[in-house]
């Protein structure tokens, strides 16, 4: 009986041990870890390096209602210490405590939930605390693909809400430079504590979709940090800063 | 008699464009196409519509397998149809599959309507980033390879070759990725240029649904496929073909019909159809080219048009006296004293009286806005053609129609009969301008069009899209 029940525990941890290696294999074609102090954007433009943190639980059943009014709320929100001014570290922690209103059903496919009557379920308010950690990674690709990236680390992929940062550090002031960026779903960006985008509504990834007024980098650290929402779909986001003339900066030093 | 004028003021004025009529009722519908003279297109979940003139339009396309986004194609004398077996879903499964089958024939009456056995040529695992629905194929022209794509939001648009002799996959094909980031692909061809069409935006909530069709394209088939600001579909690229506009919202899910040298139409669903109860309902409209990048032209409005002949740029008129307006000459010196307020156009009354009581000849003029130019254009309630009713063509605020006679030119008869030759076809053509047809010409099977023989004289003859005498700018008029 003991013997069999070991044996249980061991296929049990084989089971893990495979499945996280075939996760990590899957993130591999879409993340690697930071091996340098310093990388620069791709000759696109494109910044690749980014601290990610696992994905928050947002009970979002459909995109639909990402007004702007809607999406300031969602992003005003605080959902941890230092939200809006920490610069994480790799494996850094954050506890993450926020209220949300959620259906029983998690279902993001057919009609909405109803009750036994066939009255629709009204939305509850929850209390979700989480333990979150942040990643720092360089993506394989010029679209940060979050929806692997919360396969892999965290433990949902649908009703989302994903925080990033990276750093741009400028050798000299840079004016009349632009922020663009496309993300799947809505986002917003700040620039060093400075809101410069609200990209709202049901959007889908699309390569400088939408571009902020002109901007003035730095010399020294600047710091970009962004807030993806999404309900279904695949989440991910593409940014890039574009010089006075529109063309993207791809030599530009991102720590 | 001015009761009936009044109310035809007055239907004029509320009219909305409308939509194709019967039961046009449908979600993701495939590419048009023709058989044994009826027109067929099959959507998601089974089924589909039949038409037998391309504007009214009921259920009763027969399709098995269920699932999602068909797409049709001929292929010698059979039909291949591609359809989705999995549903989708943003939030749901991926497993995707696509399958292919053949019929001889799609119409369900026929002894010969029997669907072969689906087989599958691409399929997706779930975890991938595509979901294997929404086929659309391509028979290339310049080489006879069939291609097809497929995909939908989960990732990326994939591209693979099939066997036009058996629908199958070709044996070691690789699938190649195209696109991101929309859904319902379709592939054209056009002057060297392979066009991808995608579907971008919010599908399925009904008159809140943004989805709209963008295009980029590609010297090669296997892309890349680029949009006008030179941005590649696997990073969202894509240029607008067609939006919400007007009283229907939500267009996806192109498909190209081809009528003709010039003139060509596409088909969507929409996915509200504020006319129809908020329906998806299915959608066909000119497609012009504009520097060859493919745009969908506006539905054609019933209203008061001058008919302008692209030839010279004079007018359609009743060939009858012009009529001065006799107000005071106004010269450009400076007037101390001058008065300035609006002048009356001359009304239909003011000159009605002197034209002849019967059949008046037309012609083209120096368009001046007068009465004997100005033409209603409206739904002659009398059937129609692919997308559009057969409209009547009278002299505004009165029963004079313009006409196709046995000696195959164009008159103004003085009653509306409704008979074939005083029922007009009007398609807006690749380059947006319009071909005007009468349904049929008195005395022979020849398809004739208004044509402008002489700068002045119009007249019905083959119509020959390399030529401006052949088309016609209508101007709406106040």
């Amino acid at each position: 009986m003991k013997e069999a029940k070991m044996l249980r525990w061991a296929v049990l941890f084989l089971l893990i041990v495979v499945n996280a290696s075939a996760n990590a294999q899957d993130i591999g074609k879409y993340f690697h870890p930071v091996k340098t102090n310093v990388s620069n954007t791709d000759q696109d433009g494109f910044i690749r390096r980014w601290r990610l943190l696992e994905p928050l639980d947002k009970p979002i059943r459909s995109n639909a209602g990402f007004t702007d009014t809607y999406l300031r709320e969602v992003f005003s929100k605080q959902y941890f210490k230092g939200q809006m001014t920490a610069i994480p570290r790799d494996g850094q922690k954050v506890k993450a405590v926020h209220t949300e209103m959620e259906l029983p059903s998690r279902s993001f496919r057919g009609p909405a939930p109803t009750d036994a009557n066939g009255k629709p379920l009204e939305p509850k308010e929850v209390t979700k605390k989480e333990t979150l950690k942040w990643h720092e990674l360089e993506s394989e690709n010029y679209n940060v693909k979050l929806f692997r990236f919360g396969e892999a680390y965290g433990n949902r992929l649908y009703g989302v809400l994903y925080w990033a940062v990276t750093l741009i550090e400028c050798d000299t002031d840079m004016e009349d430079v632009r922020l663009a960026v496309g993300s799947n779903s809505a986002s917003i960006w700040w620039l060093n504590g400075e809101e410069v985008l609200l990209m709202s509504g049901d959007r889908r990834m699309v390569v400088d979709d939408c571009v902020s007024k002109r901007l003035t980098l730095k010399k020294g650290i600047n710091v970009l940090r962004g807030s993806v929402v999404n309900g279904p779909g695949m989440s991910d986001f593409c940014v890039r800063f574009l010089d006075a003339n529109g063309k993207p900066l791809n030599q530009l030093k991102i720590k | 008699m001015k009761r009936i004028f009044i109310y035809a003021a007055l239907s004029i004025s509320f009219s909305t464009v409308k939509a194709q009529i019967g039961e046009p009722f449908i979600h993701d519908p495939s590419t048009i196409q023709e058989c044994d003279g009826k027109y067929y297109t099959f959507g998601t979940g089974g089924g589909g519509l039949i038409s037998s003139d391309g504007w009214s339009w009921h259920s009763g396309a027969e399709r098995p397998g269920g699932g999602a986004a068909p797409d049709v194609l001929k292929i010698g004398d059979r039909y291949l149809i591609a359809y989705g077996a999995t549903g989708g879903g943003l939030g749901g499964g991926h497993n995707g599959r696509i399958l292919t089958m053949w019929n001889k024939t799609l119409d369900p009456k026929s002894p010969d309507f029997k669907f072969t056995e689906a087989v599958e040529v691409a399929s997706t695992d779930g975890n991938e980033d595509c979901d294997a629905i929404d086929p659309g194929m391509l028979l290339d022209p310049t080489t006879g390879r069939l291609w097809l794509s497929y995909g939908t939001y989960f990732g990326y648009i994939r591209l693979v070759e099939l066997d036009p002799r058996t629908g199958e996959r070709v044996k070691g094909n690789e699938a190649i990725d195209i696109a991101i980031d929309c859904e319902a692909s379709d592939l054209i061809y056009r002057n060297g240029w392979y066009y991808l069409l995608g579907t971008h935006g919010t599908c399925c909530d009904g008159v809140n649904s943004t989805y709209n069709i963008v295009v980029g394209r590609s010297r090669k088939v296997t892309g890349p496929y680029i949009d006008n600001v030179g941005r590649d579909m696997l990073q969202g690229g894509g240029k607008m073909v067609i939006a919400a506009h007007d009283r229907v919202v939500g267009p996806g899910h192109f498909g190209r019909i081809i009528e003709g040298d010039g003139v060509e139409k596409m088909s969507c669903h929409f996915e509200a159809d504020f006319d129809q109860g908020g329906y998806s309902t299915l959608g066909i409209r000119p497609l012009l080219w504009k520097n060859d990048w493919p745009v969908a032209g506006e539905a054609f409005k019933e209203g008061c048009y001058e008919i302008e002949s692209e030839r010279r740029g004079y007018s359609l008129e009743l060939a009858v006296d012009f009529t001065r307006l006799e107000t005071a000459r106004r010269w450009f010196r400076r007037d101390q004293n001058r008065e300035i307020k609006p002048i009356e156009m001359q009304k239909l009354s003011d000159v009605e009286g002197s034209w002849p009581t019967g059949r008046v000849g037309v012609r083209c003029n120096d368009f001046m806005s007068r009465p004997h130019q100005r033409w209603t254009i409206e739904n002659a309630g009398r059937g129609g053609y692919m997308g559009q009713p057969y409209y009547k063509i009278r002299i505004e605020g009165t029963n004079r129609v313009l006409t196709a006679t046995a000696e195959r030119e164009v008159v103004a008869e003085t009653e509306f009969t409704g008979d074939d030759n005083q029922l007009w076809r009007i398609d807006m053509l690749t380059d947006g301008t319009y071909r005007i047809m009468p349904k049929a010409v008195p005395g022979t099977q020849e398809k004739l069009a208004l044509v402008s023989i002489g700068d002045s004289s119009p007249t019905l003859a083959a119509f020959d899209f390399q030529s401006d005498n052949s088309k016609w700018n209508l101007k709406p008029l106040k």
